[in-house]
C-alpha cells in the first residue's frame, strides 16, 4: 500500500518545501512567539515524509494501516502544522491561529486539540520511546515482517535527555526493523551550539554502539532523504537512524546557523524580509511566485 | 459489626487471620485478566517477580516486555503501546514509578489521553529493611494531582485481584498502589468491588461517634481499633477508601454528617494523600473535625514493618489516640 497523496518529482517537492517555509514565517509572525530555526531547517525532511515516504491519508486520518509519525521535539511544530495543512489535513488559513486561545494549533502539539497528531509533545526526550512502544505493539499483532513503519523525528539538542538513550537501548535490543529515527542534526540548542552545551559527537558511533543502522545525510537534499529512508527498509536486524545534517533557519540567510533564532519568532520587518527571500528563492528568480 | 452485605472475612479480628501480600493479588489478577483481555501487555523494569508480574509473563510471554532498569522508558513505551489500541500494565516499585517518571506519566499518558495502569508496588514504610530510599510515601499525592488519573489503593490481596480484573474489563488510566508485606485478608471471594465506591466495612448499631476512613494495608488496623473501641463504648465506623480518586464524596459526607468526627488512616505523607482528599471534600461540603494518621513530613528508614508503622505514628495505638483526640475536639 502506497500513501494516498499522489506522486511528486523532486523539483515539485522542493517547491512544496519552500511554500512550507513561507507558511512557517507567516504563522510565526501571526503568533508573535515560537521557534523559527528548527522548523525552517526541517522543512525538506517533513516534505519528503508527508508528500512521498509516509503511508497516510489526510482524508482518512484514522486509517489503521497508516504509518505513524511521532514528533519528539514538539517545539518545531510550525513545520509539522504547515506540512499537514499543505498536504490536506486542514486549511492553510488555519495556520494563522497558531498559539492563539482556542486554536487547534497549540504552542506545543496537543492531540486532543488536533486529533490528527499521533502524540502530544513538548517535554523533550520521550518521543522515541513512544515510537518504540508503537512498534512493539505492532509486532505483537503483525510479526517481524509488518509493513507498517514508525518514524520518529528528534532534535539533536534533545539527545541530552536520558530517556532517549533508554529508548535507543531498548530498540536495539528488540531489533525493531520498522522503526526509523530521523535526527535533526543542526548543531544548535537554546543556550548555544550543541558541542558547547553538551557535546554529542561522535554521534554516529554512539547509535552504532547501541545496535542501530546509521546513515548520515544532507538534510536539505530531498533525493538523499528519500533514498536514505528506502535504504532502511532493506535492514532487517536493526532499527535505523538517519542523521540529517541541516542548517538551522535554512532558506533565510539572516536566520541561518544562528542559535539566537532557535526560540524566537520574527517581527514584521524580519518576516517580510524572509518572505521576500523565500519567494524569490534567494534572488534566483526575479518575480515572486505565489 | 462487620457489614453483612460485603461478606467479609469473619476472622479479621483474630491474630491468626490469613495474611497475603497485596501485590500477590495483583499478579494473580493480571494473569487471569490476560486470558479474556487479549489487548493487555505487561511491562516490567527489572522487578518482574518482585511485582508479581511473572505470573502473567509465564502465561503470555509474547505480551510481556522487559524494559530493564529504566522507569522513564517504562512509562513512555507503555504510552506508545497504548497508542496502538492495547492496554499496558507497567510495574516497578512505587518510588521509581511513579516516583521517577512523573512527568512522562503526565505528558505521554494523561495529557495524551492514553489508557494504562501504573502499578506501584512496595508503597509505604512497610517495605521495611530496604530503608527510606525504597519507601514511597508521596505517590498518592503525585498521582492525585494529574487530571484523568484514577488512584487505587486496595486493602488486601483479593481486593487488588478484583481491581485488576475490573480494570481489564473497563480500561482506565489508573495508578494501582500495592504493598510488599503480608496483609490480613479482610475481603473474601464474595465481597463486591466497585471502583469509585467506598465501603463501610464495620458499623456498630445505632448512631456512630466517629468514622475511621482508611486505605491500603492499614485498613485492617483500623478495623481492629474499631473493635477495641466497642469495649470503651465508642462507636466507630470503618470506611475503606480503595479509590482515592475519584473520591466517593457522597459516602464521606454521609459519615461526616452522622459522626461529626473523622480520622483518616494511610501509609503515606499527611500532605496530599487520602487525608488531604477527605479534608478537601469536607471543607467544601460539610466542615468536620479531622485527625490525620500518616507520615508527618518525614522520610522512612530501615526496620521491620511493624517497628516502622509504630515509629511513624501509624500503629493501632496511634489510631486509637487520634480517635480520642478527634472526639475530644468534637465535644
Amino acid at each position: 500500500m502506497k500513501n494516498k497523496i499522489g506522486t511528486y518529482s523532486t523539483r515539485e517537492l522542493s517547491i512544496k518545501a519552500n511554500e512550507i517555509r513561507e507558511s512557517i514565517i507567516s504563522m510565526l509572525l501571526s503568533a508573535g512567539s515560537g521557534h523559527t530555526a528548527g522548523p525552517l531547517g526541517m522543512a525538506d525532511v517533513f516534505t519528503a515524509l508527508y508528500f512521498d515516504l509516509v503511508r497516510h491519508d489526510p482524508e482518512n486520518p484514522d486509517w489503521k494501516e497508516r504509518d505513524r509519525v511521532i514528533l519528539s521535539n514538539g517545539h518545531i511544530n510550525p513545520v509539522l502544522y504547515a506540512t499537514m495543512a499543505h498536504v490536506g489535513y486542514f486549511p492553510t488559513e488555519e495556520l494563522q491561529t497558531l498559539r492563539k486561545f482556542g486554536s487547534r494549533l497549540q504552542g506545543h502539539p496537543h492531540r486532543e486539540f488536533l486529533p490528527y497528531l499521533e502524540n502530544s509533545s513538548g517535554p523533550l526526550g520521550c518521543g522515541l520511546s513512544q515510537a518504540v512502544g508503537m512498534a512493539l505493539a505492532d509486532r505483537i499483532d503483525n510479526g517481524v515482517t509488518s509493513d507498517k513503519y514508525f518514524y520518529c523525528l528528534l532534535g539533536d539538542g534533545e539527545l541530552n535527555e536520558g530517556n532517549n538513550w533508554e529508548a535507543i537501548m531498548l530498540a536495539g535490543k528488540e531489533k525493531l526493523r520498522n522503526l526509523i529515527a530521523i535526527v535533526d542534526r543542526n548543531n544548535i540548542q537554546i543556550d548555544g551550539y550543541t558541542e558547547d552545551v553538551m557535546p554529542l559527537d561522535s554521534l554516529n558511533a554512539k547509535w552504532e554502539a547501541f545496535n542501530w543502522h546509521v546513515q548520515e545525510i544532507d538534510g536539505h537534499n530531498i533525493e538523499a532523504i528519500i533514498d536514505a529512508v528506502h535504504k532502511t527498509k532493506a535492514v532487517f536486524e536493526k532499527p535505523s537512524v538517519i542523521i540529517a545534517r541541516t542548517i538551522p533557519g535554512k532558506g533565510v540567510r539572516e536566520f541561518e546557523r544562528k542559535f539566537e533564532w532557535h526560540g524566537k519568532a520574527p517581527n514584521k520587518e524580519e518576516a517580510n524580509m524572509a518572505l521576500q527571500e523565500l519567494r524569490t528563492l534567494n534572488g534566483k528568480i526575479k518575480s515572486e511566485h505565489n | 459489626m462487620l457489614n453483612p452485605d460485603l461478606k467479609l472475612n469473619t476472622k479479621i479480628f483474630s491474630d491468626d487471620v490469613e495474611q497475603v501480600p497485596i501485590r500477590k493479588g495483583f499478579g494473580e489478577g493480571l494473569a487471569q485478566a490476560g486470558e479474556s483481555n487479549k489487548d493487555i501487555v505487561a511491562l516490567s523494569a527489572d522487578l518482574t517477580e518482585s511485582t508479581q508480574m511473572h505470573l502473567f509473563k509465564n502465561k503470555f510471554p509474547e505480551r510481556f516486555v522487559e524494559i530493564g532498569v529504566a522507569e522513564q522508558n517504562l512509562a513512555t513505551v507503555a504510552s506508545g503501546i497504548a497508542a496502538m489500541g492495547k492496554y499496558p500494565f507497567f510495574s516497578s516499585y512505587a518510588m521509581f514509578s511513579p516516583g521517577r517518571n512523573w512527568e512522562q506519566i503526565r505528558t505521554t499518558l494523561a495529557y495524551n489521553d492514553r489508557k494504562a495502569v501504573i502499578v506501584g508496588s512496595h508503597a509505604g514504610v512497610s517495605v521495611g529493611p530496604d530503608g527510606g530510599t525504597h519507601q514511597a510515601i508521596e505517590d498518592i499525592a503525585l498521582m492525585r494531582v494529574i487530571p484523568r488519573m484514577v488512584v487505587l489503593s486496595p486493602c488486601d490481596a483479593l481486593q487488588a485481584k478484583k481491581m485488576t480484573i475490573a480494570l481489564a474489563q473497563a480500561p482506565l488510566l489508573a495508578y494501582l498502589r500495592l504493598a510488599r508485606e503480608k496483609t490480613p485478608a479482610i475481603t473474601t471471594e464474595d465481597t463486591p468491588l466497585e471502583i469509585g465506591k467506598g465501603q463501610i466495612l464495620f458499623r456498630p448499631e445505632g448512631v456512630a461517634h466517629v468514622a475511621i476512613v482508611a486505605t491500603g494495608a492499614l485498613v485492617a488496623n483500623a478495623m481492629r481499633v474499631a473493635k477495641d473501641l466497642e469495649r470503651k463504648h465508642i462507636k466507630a465506623i470503618v470506611v475503606n477508601i480503595h479509590t482515592i480518586k475519584p473520591l466517593d464524596e457522597e459516602l464521606i459526607i454521609k459519615v461526616a454528617k452522622e459522626t461529626k468526627a473523622i480520622v483518616t488512616v494511610e501509609e503515606h505523607q499527611i500532605a496530599g494523600g487520602l487525608g488531604g482528599a477527605v479534608a478537601e471534600c469536607l471543607a467544601k461540603n460539610y466542615p468536620t473535625a479531622i485527625e490525620f494518621v500518616g507520615v508527618q513530613d518525614l522520610f522512612g528508614q530501615s526496620g521491620t514493618p511493624n517497628e516502622l508503622i509504630e515509629h511513624y505514628g501509624m500503629g493501632r495505638d496511634d489510631i486509637m489516640s487520634a480517635v480520642l483526640k478527634v472526639l475530644d475536639r468534637k465535644n
